[in-house]
């Protein structure tokens, strides 16, 4: 456990714990909103900008993640073996994660493809009446 | 949690090891089975995550964050995440006083440990409440629920239609979220008069649930000039929004009902006997980071992207 600190260390250290924390979490915030265009400049546009902005609050969020599970949850002081056995399942996860993203991306892809295919052929030579255009069922 | 209890007991009684004379990781039997099962938990969690990001993905538009919660108690409208961010801010400081909770457990100081539980207990509490509070406007004011979704948002720049059917004022751009109001129900400034019964009127629809769709003319877009209705969006919202916050608050709700009986065990002196600094905080106080850690990931994906 926590034995090569003093009793003052660990407790000021948990207190600087909550500081950065707290502080993750507003920068967090911030950049969100920002994002967003509810801070100054409105960057509602341009896609490289948001791109790098959802990274960041991934990337702040996965600190954040690392930090409660090795310093709040001790696993820093655990045996190797057992930090291994906890986290190289979650590896599976973040497989799963990227997979099915990009699966429900391409569903968007083809409805979009059918969409188009409909809209630019019509299917009967009498034209299409406008009950039978294909409305892709959403959500 | 009474099984591992009564595990603990039993293994604490052969010298720490658990029977083969080495303690697996040099952890406990308890200890190490929290672990696993927030693995497992986190499984689940992942689960419900993935079938949300999938369904995000698969759709054109998504309802943004920003408006759907935008409203805290008190009557505060239009102010983005800060209500979310403050109830963060709880679990936050709640994790903190379980650390501090889990040292003076190491101490054996009895009276440290109740008092940081306590305000573990009330931390999760707070939490707890805000997120009746959520709910209780998105589902009474709102009229969000599992199957209904009152949320869209434009793909479209536009104009709405009065609902005489003439131009209004009120401009949108694409990518903006509206809330569909219920007709009849009053919402202050809008107390036009819209018609109660299900039906195609002039410059709206009001449809089956009762809820009114506007009629707008497209300024940019696929068809510039056309008249198109507001259409309803992302069923799956609701359900996904009511089913990952409502499973993560269930852990809220089982964590405080687990800290209040570990809370009363070390106030009635029962893990001073056992002399094994208060490792029973300890798993608790795993199983609460946990906790606050979900809420990172659901805070991530339904709030802040």
């Amino acid at each position: 456990m926590a034995s090569h600190k003093t009793y003052e260390e660990s407790i000021r250290d948990v207190y600087k714990g909550l500081a950065l924390l707290a502080v993750v979490t507003l920068i967090e915030v911030f950049i969100s909103l920002l994002g967003k265009g509810h801070i100054g400049v409105d960057l509602s546009g341009s896609g490289i900008v948001l791109g790098i902005i959802a990274l960041a609050l991934i990337g702040l969020s996965i600190y954040k993640a690392y930090f409660i599970i090795y310093e709040f949850m001790h696993m820093r002081y655990e045996v190797k073996g057992l930090a291994l056995s906890v986290l190289l399942p979650t590896l599976l996860l973040v497989w799963a994660i990227i997979a099915f993203f990009q699966e429900g991306n391409s569903w968007k892809e083809r409805r979009e493809d059918i969409k188009k295919r409909e809209m630019s052929e019509p299917v009967s030579p009498q034209g299409v009446l406008e009950a039978d255009v294909f409305v892709p069922e959403l959500g | 949690m009474a099984e591992h209890e009564t595990n603990v007991l039993e293994h604490t009684d052969t010298a720490g090891a658990w029977d083969g004379g080495k303690e697996p990781f040099k952890a406990s039997y308890g200890k190490l089975m929290m672990w696993y099962f927030l693995l497992s938990d986190a499984f689940t969690f992942a689960g419900f995550l993935i079938s949300y990001g999938a369904l995000r993905f698969s759709s054109p538009t998504w309802p943004v964050p920003d408006f759907v919660f935008s409203t805290a108690p008190f009557g505060i409208h239009g102010m983005p995440l800060i209500f979310v961010t403050i109830m963060s801010f709880l679990l936050i400081i709640s994790s903190v006083t379980m650390v501090r909770a889990v040292q003076e457990g190491h101490r054996e100081n009895k009276n440290g440990v109740v008092f940081w539980m306590l305000l573990t207990v009330l931390g999760g509490a707070g939490f707890l409440s805000c997120q009746a509070w959520e709910w209780t406007n998105l589902i009474g004011t709102e009229h969000m629920t599992v199957s209904r979704n009152p949320f869209g948002t434009h793909t479209e720049s536009g104009i709405y239609l009065n609902p005489d059917g003439s131009e209004s004022d009120e401009v949108f751009e694409a990518g903006e979220t509206y809330l569909l109001h219920k007709a009849g129900a009053s919402h202050g400034e809008e107390e036009h008069a819209f018609e109660a019964t299900p039906g195609e009127y002039k410059g709206y629809v009001v449809n089956e649930e009762g809820f009114i769709q506007r009629k707008f003319k497209v300024t940019e877009g696929v068809d510039p000039g056309a008249v198109k209705v507001q259409p309803v969006w992302h069923k799956a919202f609701g359900a996904l929004f009511f089913f990952i916050t409502g499973f993560h608050g269930f852990h809220v709700l089982s964590g405080v009902v687990f800290l209040l009986i570990i809370l009363i065990n070390a106030a009635s002196g029962l893990y001073v006997k056992r002399k094994n600094g208060y490792e029973m905080v300890e798993k608790i106080g795993l199983y609460w980071h946990f906790v606050d850690l979900v809420w990172v990931f659901v805070f991530l994906v339904f709030y802040l992207l």
